[in-house]
C-alpha cells in the first residue's frame, strides 16, 4: 500500500477497491454494541486542521478511535500556529512526538505534500485549498457501489462550482480510475481552463444540466458559495438555482434508478432544493456514516494495521 | 600600479585562439606569441572569452531584506556567473524611487567593486502606481538612472503609462515594464491551463501578460517612446512584440534563463522553490522564447535573480514569495538552450544589455583598445547545481541537483579580476 494519502490519483483501482472493501468489512463493526477494533492499539494519529471542518473532523476522529488508535487533535486557533509558527516547524514538532499519521486540513493546495516532505509518518490530505479531498471521493465511490452494485460503466455528473472545488478534483481522479463516465457541468467561469486533460483526458464537460440529467446514474452536487456572485462567476443566486440548482421538477428528469449526492455542508435553495435533498433519492446522510468506514479503511491499511 | 595579466591561448567568442594582454584597464595588445615579463598569466587554453555579460534585471535586496541580498553578496554572485554589470531593481525598502536611495544604491556597488551595479529607478512613488517619482532627479544623480521599472508590480495605469514613456524622453530613459494586468491576476499562483487545473492553484492567464505588452507597444509608438518588456513568458507575447518591432515601435525585451527552460510541470511538486512571477510556463512557450530569442525577437536574456529568505520559500505554494536564483546559472543556462553560438551569446548577454542600459564600458568583446572587462568560460564543463556553494545569501536556485554545461573561470572588470579560478577574489 501507498505511505501517503495525498491525491485522489495516489490510488490506482486494484488498491482502490482494496479500500472500499476494507471499509464495508470494518462497517460491519459499526453495526456491533462495542465499536471498537485494537488495530491501531498503540499508535498515534494527528488531526491536523487549519480550517473549521467539524464534519471532517469528527469523522476522522471516530475512525481512529474505533481502532484504538491514540487520536491528538491539534487546530490552527489557539495553538501556537496562530502565533506564527511554519507549517515546518508544526510538522518537525509533530514528527518528535512521534506523530504515525498525521491528517492535514489546509486552506493551501498543496500543503500535505509539501508536510509529507518534513515528517516520518503518513500523511492523508482531509482537504487541501482548492486541489483535492480524496478520502471524500473514497467515501463517495464507496456510497455509490452500495446504492447501485457497482461504479465501472456508472455515469457520473459533478455539478457546480467546479473550479474550486476539492471535492470535485478528487472525484473525477477516483471515479476515472474505477472506470466511471465522468461529466462535469456548471457555468464556463467556474470550470477550470483544460480541465479535461488535466484530470482525465475521457472526462466530459456540459454547460447545460438539463440535457445531461436523462443520461445519468448518479448527480453529484457541489456547494456553490453565493461570495462567487461578488466575484462575477455568476450574476445572481436566483440565475444559477434557475440554471443550475436541482430542484423536484428537474430531479424528474433523472432515471428511476439514479442517485443524488453532496458533500456537504449544503447551501438549501442554492444548487439544491430541501426536497431534492431530502428525498429518498438523496444519499447525503450515508455519505456521512459511510466517512467514517472509508476513513478507517483508509488509516488502517496507511499504518499497515494488524 | 594595477596588475599586468596575459591571457595565454583564449579563443574570443568561438575565434582561433589568441593572446590577450591587459594593462591599466584596457586589452593593449592581441595575437598570438605575446610575452610580458611583469604579466601575471592566465591559461586561456580550451576557455572562450565572452565580453562581461550585463543583467538588465537583478534584485539585490539592499536596502532592506539585506538577510535575503547585499549589494556585495548579489555583485559577487554576478561576478561568479561571469557579470560585470547588472541593474538593481527598484523594489527594495525604502523604494529606489528618489535620487537618495539610487546613489546609496550605486554607492555600495562601487564599494563591493565587483561588478558594475547601475540602479534602475522606480516608475511611481512606493511603486504604488498613484504618482510619477521624480525620474529626472533620479536620472540626473551620480547613479544616473535611465532605466526605470515598477518591477513586480506593473504600471497597469495607461495613462500613468503614458505619461511616463513621454516623460522619459527627454533624458533619453527607458520605461521597463512588467507586464501584468493586475485584475486578471488577482490570487494567481501558476500559469493558468492543465497544471493549474490539475494542482487547484489559481491560475496566471497568458493573456494578462500579452494585454499590457499588446497595449504598452502602442502607447510608445504613439509618443515615439523607448520601451522594454521585462522577463517575456509566453508564445502570444513573442508574436506580439514581433509585430510591434515590425510596425517600427521602439520595444526591446528580455526573456529569463528559467523561462527558457523550466516548465509549468515543477509545479507539481508544490516546492515554491519552482514559484515565480511571471509563472513557468508550459513547453510551447519555452519552444516559442528560444526561437524568440535567436531570431532577436527578444533581445536580452536577463536573470530576474530574486533572492529570497528560506523562511519565505520553506512554505505553502500559496504563501511564498514569488523569485529565484539566476546570477551564477544564467550562462550554462543559455549555453544549454542555444548551445554554443558564442557571438549570439555574446550579443545577447552583454553587447544589447549593455546598449539598453546605457552602459558604454561594457559589452565590448577584449580586442586591442577595448576595456578590459570580459569574462572565461570553460564550455566543456559540466557542474552539477549545488545550493549551498551559491555566493548568494539565498538558496532559492531551481536547478538544485541538475547538470549544467560551461563553467566561468575567470571575470575581468577594468582590468582587474573579480574571479580567478572559479572564486571571487574578494
Amino acid at each position: 500500500m501507498i505511505k501517503h494519502l495525498l491525491s485522489a490519483a495516489d490510488l490506482d483501482s486494484q488498491q482502490a477497491i482494496l479500500v472500499l472493501d476494507t471499509a464495508a468489512e470494518l462497517a460491519n463493526i459499526s453495526g456491533r454494541e462495542v465499536k471498537k477494533l485494537p488495530t491501531l492499539r498503540g499508535r498515534t494519529v494527528v488531526n491536523l486542521f487549519y480550517e473549521d471542518s467539524t464534519r471532517t473532523r469528527i469523522s476522522f476522529e471516530a475512525a481512529a478511535k474505533r481502532l484504538s488508535a491514540d487520536v491528538i487533535n491539534f487546530s490552527a486557533k489557539g495553538s501556537s500556529v496562530s502565533k506564527g509558527e511554519s507549517l515546518k516547524d508544526t510538522a518537525l514538532t509533530l514528527q518528535a512526538m512521534g506523530a504515525d499519521a498525521v491528517v492535514i486540513r489546509h486552506p493551501a493546495s498543496g500543503a500535505p505534500h509539501r508536510l509529507a516532505s518534513w515528517v516520518g509518518g503518513s500523511v492523508v490530505n482531509a482537504g487541501d485549498g482548492t486541489h483535492e479531498h480524496p478520502t471524500q471521493a473514497l467515501l463517495d465511490a464507496y456510497t455509490m457501489r452500495s446504492r447501485l452494485g457497482r461504479i465501472a460503466g456508472l455515469h457520473v455528473a459533478i455539478v457546480g462550482d467546479v473550479l474550486h472545488s476539492r471535492v470535485a478534483r478528487s472525484n473525477v481522479l477516483l471515479l476515472t480510475t474505477l472506470g466511471a463516465k465522468v461529466t462535469v457541468v456548471g457555468p464556463p467561469t467556474l470550470i477550470p481552463v483544460d480541465v479535461a486533460p488535466a484530470l482525465s483526458p475521457d472526462l466530459q464537460v456540459s454547460y447545460d444540466l438539463d440535457a445531461v440529467l436523462p443520461e445519468v446514474d448518479v448527480v453529484m452536487m457541489l456547494r456553490v458559495q453565493r461570495e462567487r456572485m461578488n466575484d462575477s462567476f455568476f450574476p445572481s443566486t436566483r440565475e444559477y438555482a434557475r440554471r443550475y440548482g436541482l430542484d423536484a421538477q428537474r430531479m424528474r428528469r433523472l432515471p428511476e434508478h439514479a442517485i443524488v449526492m453532496h458533500p456537504g455542508p449544503m447551501v438549501r435553495g442554492m444548487e439544491i432544493t430541501p426536497e431534492v435533498a431530502d428525498s429518498a433519492r438523496s444519499t447525503i446522510v450515508e455519505q456521512v456514516a459511510n466517512g467514517v468506514s472509508v476513513r478507517m479503511a483508509v488509516l488502517y491499511l496507511l499504518l499497515g494495521g494488524k | 600600479m594595477s596588475t599586468t595579466y596575459l591571457v595565454k591561448g583564449v579563443s574570443v567568442a568561438g575565434a582561433e585562439p589568441t593572446d590577450l594582454l591587459i594593462r591599466d584597464g584596457v586589452v593593449v595588445e592581441t595575437g598570438t606569441g605575446l610575452s610580458a615579463r611583469d604579466a601575471q598569466g592566465v591559461d586561456g587554453a580550451g576557455l572562450v572569452a565572452l565580453p562581461g555579460l550585463v543583467d538588465l534585471h537583478t534584485h539585490l535586496r539592499e536596502p532592506g531584506r539585506e538577510d535575503a541580498e547585499t549589494v556585495e553578496s548579489g555583485s559577487r554572485a554576478a561576478a561568479r556567473g561571469g557579470f560585470t554589470a547588472v541593474c538593481a531593481m527598484a523594489n527594495t525598502s525604502p523604494v529606489a524611487d528618489t535620487a537618495g536611495v539610487v546613489e546609496q544604491v550605486w554607492r555600495l556597488g562601487r564599494e563591493a567593486g565587483l561588478v558594475d551595479v547601475q540602479p534602475i529607478g522606480a516608475v511611481t512613488v512606493g511603486l504604488a502606481g498613484q504618482h510619477l517619482a521624480e525620474l529626472g532627479a533620479m536620472a540626473t544623480s551620480a547613479a544616473k538612472v535611465r532605466i526605470f521599472s515598477d518591477d513586480g508590480h506593473c504600471v497597469s495605469d495607461p495613462r500613468l503609462m503614458r505619461r511616463a514613456l513621454e516623460y522619459v524622453k527627454a533624458f533619453d530613459g527607458v520605461i521597463a515594464q512588467h507586464a501584468e494586468e493586475p485584475r486578471l491576476t488577482e490570487g494567481a499562483q501558476m500559469h493558468e491551463g492543465e497544471v493549474s487545473a490539475r494542482l487547484g492553484l489559481t491560475g496566471w492567464p497568458a493573456v494578462a501578460e500579452e494585454a499590457i505588452i499588446a497595449r504598452d507597444a502602442l502607447l510608445a509608438g504613439h509618443v515615439g517612446a523607448r520601451l522594454h518588456v521585462c522577463h517575456v513568458s509566453t508564445a502570444g507575447s513573442v508574436d506580439v512584440i514581433r509585430q510591434a518591432k515590425a510596425a517600427g515601435v521602439r520595444v526591446t525585451a528580455e526573456v529569463t534563463p528559467h523561462h527558457l527552460l523550466l516548465t509549468d510541470e515543477r509545479a507539481s511538486s508544490y516546492d515554491p522553490v519552482f514559484k515565480v512571477n511571471p509563472p513557468l510556463r508550459t513547453q510551447a512557450d519555452v519552444a516559442a522564447l528560444r526561437k524568440g530569442l535567436a531570431e532577436g525577437v527578444i533581445d536580452v536574456v536577463a536573470t530576474d535573480h530574486a533572492p529570497h529568505a528560506v523562511e519565505d520559500k520553506e512554505c505553502e505554494w500559496a504563501y511564498a514569495r514569488p523569485g529565484m536564483l539566476g546570477l551564477e546559472t544564467a550562462l550554462s543556462v543559455v549555453l544549454d538552450v542555444l548551445g554554443p553560438d558564442w557571438p549570439l551569446i555574446a550579443e545577447r548577454m552583454s553587447r544589447t544589455p549593455a546598449r539598453i542600459a546605457g552602459l558604454a564600458d561594457h559589452g565590448h568583446l577584449p580586442a586591442a583598445g577595448a576595456p578590459a572587462t570580459f569574462t572565461l568560460v570553460d564550455p566543456a564543463a559540466r557542474w552539477e547545481v549545488d545550493p549551498t556553494a551559491s555566493a548568494s545569501r539565498s538558496r532559492n536556485t531551481p536547478y538544485a541537483g541538475m547538470t549544467l554545461p560551461g563553467r566561468i573561470v575567470a571575470t575581468f572588470l577594468r582590468g582587474e579580476p573579480t574571479v580567478l579560478d572559479g572564486k571571487a577574489v574578494k
